[in-house]
């Protein structure tokens, strides 16, 4: 391909991906025609309603990547140490949530919602159990290239054989191995809990980020547009982190 | 005493079933079965209500968004992933595009809707922009919360997941294949045509049906664009389930849901298949 062609090509795609984003900020700062403040950018912080869909909405980022690792993990690790005939399903349920939509299990999800909300409340952080589901694809593939690219079997025995148990030979001898994939799942779970909105407004209108931006999309667009292009930059800049990281420890094993 | 390590080797995968059958499986099974029932029994009533022209009319919208958009998303995802395969594995430019395509597909959603409000909603940099300049106001004919307005924007977010999925294929194109070709006197025409564009059609074939399959179950974007109304399949179930007015379109909604999965599982499947193709040779 020619030099120029390539250039021109990627000019082109650059003013339709970063037209939108300039003017979201454009308009985000613009409190009438020709007069421009930042005024919905402090309310990020100073707005209540705001900060604090912010603040739930990292924590399901936190609350989602954990509980995704404590059931994924080790059943992954379990699965191809004792019971690989499983492998297969696993996979198979694993990326199942890519055939049946969000929308679709936020419809029938409401009978468990009643049980979710019995137990632990109406607060935004029980959307987690519904998150996990989510995530599992991604997750299941990220951790699935970091596991291949080990040979748990040998690690395991080894362990083994100088009498580590099960518990020792998963957290304390695999885990800490699998440091990039592990990574890679957690951002990519992070990049989609924290802009998902299906469940969020469908089971119970939980004030999530996502939720809060449509909602002040009426009274307040500025500050809508502020939290959209914040959550984009935001996400973009941990993928951006996630490419260095991967790449060094890949780097490191001089594959 | 074997049987009984093999059952507690069965038991630490315990945990995990547990929870997809909690999370996942309930969910659906009542989706199925609430298909098929009113409010007090067996019922075809939702599945005949398919039938009816709303419903039709909005799975063909569904249908009409989906393909253009994975159409569109797909060429030009393709074109853009070509362009920065061209650079180094690490170069800036391609951190920067996957990591910018990773933001717009997975955690986009509401956001891009307002980022094209923004851009060319009545009163966005554009829209203002045209007025000033040729005089004429493009906001007013709501052209944004109809099919070409969904179609440009899901394909703000069709086109970036296109370069994450497909530049795997591209870069399990070995450059010996082309130094074969070379070697062998074609010409890069020839390489491309008769090389490169066959060993990558099954991938973008999968690219393309995971594409129509992302924008016929996405729903946050056209929620947020669109606040009241029900011209796509998604927004239609919405509308059932806040209308608690008529009785009866909850199950209308189960319905509709299971409409959804019956045409993503088709379309998904196919995606299965053409990948199990495809990664015979892409290795």
């Amino acid at each position: 391909m020619k030099r120029w062609v390539r250039w021109l090509i990627l000019l082109l795609f650059a003013i339709y991906f970063f037209g939108p984003l300039v003017s979201t900020f454009v308009k985000s700062t613009e409190t009438s025609p020709g007069h421009h403040s930042l005024d919905a950018w402090k309310a990020l912080v100073t707005n209540d309603e705001v900060f604090h869909a912010i603040g739930q909405s990292l924590l399901l980022c936190v609350t989602t990547v954990l509980l995704m690792l404590v059931l994924l993990l080790p059943t992954m690790i379990w699965v191809r140490l004792r019971l690989p005939q499983l492998s297969r399903t696993i996979e198979f349920l694993c990326l199942l949530p890519l055939t049946i939509p969000a929308l679709v299990i936020v419809v029938g999800i409401n009978g468990v919602y009643a049980w979710v909300n019995y137990f632990f409340g109406y607060s935004p952080w029980v959307l987690t159990f519904a998150y996990v589901v989510l995530v599992l694809p991604y997750a299941y593939r990220s951790l699935d290239s970091a596991l291949a690219a080990l040979d748990v079997t040998t690690l395991a025995e080894a362990a083994r054989s100088l009498g580590a148990g099960w518990f020792t030979v998963i957290v304390r001898v695999i885990v800490p191995n699998l440091g990039a994939g592990i990574l890679s799942a957690a951002f990519i779970s992070v990049a989609l809990v924290l802009g998902e909105y299906t469940f969020a407004s469908l089971l119970n209108n939980y004030q999530t980020l996502p939720v809060v931006i449509a909602l002040f999309g009426k009274s307040n667009a500025q500050v809508s547009e502020a939290a959209s292009l914040a959550t984009i930059l935001f996400a973009a800049a941990l993928l951006l982190l996630l490419s260095f990281a991967s790449r060094r420890s890949r780097g490191r094993k001089g594959v | 005493m074997r049987r009984v390590r093999s059952l507690a080797s069965w038991l630490g995968v315990l945990p995990f079933f547990g929870y997809l059958l909690i999370f996942l499986m309930i969910p659906t099974v009542v989706v199925i079965v609430g298909a098929f029932r009113d409010n007090t029994s067996f019922s075809m009533s939702n599945i005949r209500a398919l039938g009816d022209s709303a419903v039709l009319e909005a799975l063909w919208k569904s249908v009409e968004l989906s393909g253009a958009s994975a159409l569109i998303g797909a060429v030009l995802g393709a074109v853009l992933a070509a362009v920065i395969v061209a650079g180094s594995p690490t170069s800036f430019l391609r951190r920067i595009v996957t990591s910018l395509a990773g933001a717009l597909a997975q955690t986009g959603g509401v956001a891009l809707a307002f980022a094209w409000m923004a851009t060319v909603g009545l009163s966005g940099t554009v829209t203002t922009l045209v007025q000033d300049v040729f005089g004429w106001n493009m906001g007013n004919s709501l052209w944004l919360f109809d099919l070409p307005g969904l179609t440009l924007v899901y394909c703000y977010f069709q086109i970036p997941l296109m370069v994450i999925v497909f530049l795997p294929a591209l870069d399990g194109l070995k450059p010996q294949w082309r130094e074969a070709a070379e070697t062998l006197g074609a010409t890069r025409w020839q390489y491309l045509t008769q090389v490169a564009i066959p060993l990558l059609r099954p991938a973008f074939l999968g690219s393309l049906l995971l594409l129509f399959a992302n924008a016929f179950a996405a729903y946050a974007t056209a929620a947020a664009l669109i606040s009241q109304g029900q011209s796509i399949l998604p927004l239609m179930i919405r509308a059932a389930r806040t209308s608690e007015v008529v009785l009866g379109q909850q199950h209308l909604a189960y319905a509709i849901a299971l409409e959804m999965i019956v045409v993503v599982a088709i379309i998904m499947t196919g995606y299965a298949l053409v990948v199990r193709r495809s990664s015979r040779w892409m290795r």
